[in-house]
């Protein structure tokens, strides 16, 4: 296992690697996708409640829940890069935050789009998508500390400490808008939150979760590849590639 | 931090570098850099501008992060003795590091604070010894650029520092103040100190030893 | 031998800076004329209705005084930066988590406490009832160093950058959310005669939370700045 780390932090072998894995990982994304969606969209009953209109939460659910996972995925690996300074850790970190910029946003404008059919309004000042903008702002602000940075050991080091003191605030900053919610809303339930739902929407809602995280993980490995590639332009082995292409 | 089991200074002073390597922004500057210093040793680091010259030096102070290479200073790791290493160096970059609203005397007072012994020389003692005896109640912004400069390197008397790392002492002093400091720095090394420097001129360190570094770019 | 203990530096460096900040009065004068100024400018924009004043004044001065420390964060390490005393304070061999803890007390001294002076008359101004002033004053004296210590993270990050600025904001604003939520709440809970004393209380555990980490994070943050 540690002799598979430690190999892993050759950038030529993480190439080789992840060459051979993405195709599969496409094709499993690809069809997982698929299958959720038609299952989640189209198959799944309609809600007694809501109607049809409940069926964004295919969509925002996964999205809302990937937004944390990848801040926790940069957290650890700059946690690694800061620790053991392994080079493919600050290439993961850095490819991270925009990827979960996304995600986030994603979840807000969902969040925003099931608002409207539910509440009447666009925005509502509900805990989950308050603190998911605030994971937008903490996001966007790692994002914006890299962009300023030019050194790239600098910038990678800085951006650990920053996604760090993030990882710290994100619970306290989550609990303190949930507090501050139900302080000024009574104690409504959030419609945000995970619907106890029958097994027939369970299903595709989890396809959906398992679909996202492998999207997440063939665009994040196409990044890093790419990345790899230029931040080894000088080596051999890179120029050797360039040169069959 | 960690305590050393004894007390470090017991140990002879001396400085060994190996393998030093520096990257900035992309470029490589040097690799694999080799040299030691004993009691009275003096090194000249010479090249020309952004080779890479300020940049071993703050790499010396703990400064910037190196690439490769192991610093040690009294036979112990610089990484694992920081606050023991930095006791007993002193370091006048490029910039002065005096702030222009104190005067000379407030600006020394507050510097030998953040150093490791209340038994160095006082403000007034250094600034007697850079010749501005008169000038240590005006405020720094008041002086001359030659002036702060030897208020800047006053810095090196209210701290009892062995190594003295310095980045371009003489640039902004006239003859008369060069002649001067060249004499301090010859004392200095008379008396087992060690001293560093980067200079774009030649330096008159007596018949001390005097290693050089030339970087290329 | 007699060392210079962490005690004499920590005192000596914040005397330095209040010498500095003394010196420079009318710069630092800024932030708290900020505060006047935006809380005076607020009853002219909603109008002069004294309920609904009343009402949102906890959280329009506390607000306003966050915008007016980040206006202040600046200068923690701004001007060391810019003529090389900063490098030399990272040279010392007394620990850096310990002088960085000496210029945030510094800093609070200097743009913290004017707020906490001006909050007085200024929630008056602003109709809010004279029961929920001492809270007021309680939450302003746990939450001002707060602000000051996670200010000092992120200007620490962002000190040699050229265009920090709103970068700074963006950083350190959403860290702030916390210490805004319970101190307007224990205002309002004030105001309106219910018990404070759990705000308090949070707003203490996120004070002695941000002493103890935040200088050292500030420390490491500065070291990799200054690279």
């Amino acid at each position: 296992m540690w002799t598979f780390f430690h190999k892993l932090g050759s950038p030529r072998y993480f190439y080789d690697l992840s060459g051979r894995v993405l195709p599969w990982l496409g094709l499993a994304t690809a069809v997982l996708l698929l299958i959720g969606l038609y299952w989640g969209l189209v198959v799944a009953p309609p809600d007694y409640q809501q109607g049809d209109s409940y069926r964004i939460m295919y969509i925002h659910v996964p999205s809302a829940w990937m937004s944390l996972f990848v801040y926790m995925v940069m957290a650890g690996a700059a946690v690694i890069s800061l620790v053991w300074k392994m080079k493919l850790s600050e290439v993961v970190a850095a490819n991270c935050a925009p990827l979960g910029a996304s995600f986030t946003a994603a979840a807000l404008v969902t969040g925003m789009l099931w608002g409207k059919p539910m509440w009447g309004t666009y925005w509502v000042w509900d805990a989950r998508l308050t603190s998911e903008l605030l994971l937008l702002f903490l996001y966007l602000g790692v994002i914006g500390l890299r962009n300023a940075i030019e050194d790239p050991r600098t910038r990678a080091r800085a951006s650990g400490v920053l996604t760090l003191v993030g990882v710290v605030n994100i619970p306290i900053i989550h609990y303190s808008v949930i507090w501050w919610n139900t302080l000024h809303q009574g104690p409504t339930i959030s419609k945000f939150s995970k619907p106890s739902v029958d097994p027939t929407m369970l299903w595709p809602l989890l396809i959906m979760v398992v679909a996202f995280m492998l999207y997440f993980a063939v665009v994040l490995l196409m990044r890093a590849r790419c990345e790899v590639l230029a931040r080894e332009r000088n080596t051999a082995w890179v120029r050797q590639l360039a040169a069959q292409a | 931090m960690n305590k050393l089991p004894v007390d470090t200074r017991r140990d002879a002073p001396g400085l060994e570098v190996r393998g030093l390597a520096c990257t900035r922004n992309e470029r490589r500057l040097f690799a694999d850099l080799n040299f030691s210093l004993s009691a009275g040793d003096a090194l000249l680091i010479d090249g020309p501008n952004g080779s890479g010259k300020t940049s071993l030096l703050r790499l010396l102070c703990g400064l910037g992060l190196m690439d490769a290479g192991k610093i040690c200073w009294r036979g112990h790791d610089v990484d694992d003795y920081r606050a023991e290493y930095l006791a007993d160096v002193a370091y006048v970059g490029h910039a002065n590091g005096i702030k222009l609203d104190l005067t000379a005397r407030e600006n020394l007072q507050f510097a030998r604070a953040l150093g490791h012994t209340g038994s160095a020389s006082t403000a007034t003692e250094a600034l007697a010894e850079v010749g501005l005896a008169g000038f240590a109640d005006a405020p720094c912004g008041k002086l001359s650029t030659g002036q702060r400069r030897r208020v800047a390197l006053a810095r090196l008397f209210v701290l009892e520092a062995c190594l003295w790392l310095l980045d371009e002492p003489l640039t902004a002093l006239d003859a008369c103040a060069v002649l001067r400091f060249e004499a301090l720095l010859r004392a200095h090394l008379d008396n087992g100190g060690l001293l560093i420097l980067t200079t774009h001129r030649p330096v008159d360190l007596g018949r001390h030893e005097v290693k050089r570094i030339r970087l290329s770019a | 031998m007699n060392q210079i203990t962490m005690a004499t530096a920590y005192i000596m460096l914040l005397r330095r800076d209040m010498i500095l900040a003394y010196r420079n009065r009318a710069e630092f004068a800024n932030p708290p004329l900020f505060f006047v100024l935006v809380v005076s400018l607020l009853p002219l924009g909603i109008g002069p209705d004294s309920a609904l004043l009343a009402k949102v004044a906890p959280g329009l001065v506390w607000v306003v005084a966050l915008l007016a420390t980040l206006l202040s964060l600046d200068s923690i390490f701004r001007s060391d930066f810019e003529d090389g005393a900063l490098e030399l304070l990272l040279v010392s061999p007394q620990p850096i988590a310990v002088l960085v803890l000496a210029k945030i007390t510094a800093h609070w001294l200097v743009a913290g406490l004017p707020l906490l002076v001006f909050a007085l008359p200024l929630s008056l101004m602003l109709y809010l009832p004279i029961s929920a002033l001492p809270v007021l004053i309680a939450t302003l004296v746990l939450g001002t160093p707060v602000l000051s210590l996670l200010g000092a993270i992120g200007v620490a990050l962002t000190v040699g950058l050229r265009r920090g600025g709103m970068l700074l904001a963006l950083l350190v604003l959403p860290l702030y959310v916390p210490v805004l939520i319970f101190a307007t709440s224990a205002v309002q809970a004030a105001a309106t005669g219910l018990p404070v004393s759990g705000q308090l209380a949070i707003m203490s555990a996120m004070l002695i939370l941000a002493l103890i980490l935040a200088p050292l994070t500030a420390a490491a943050a500065l070291r990799i700045s200054l690279n």
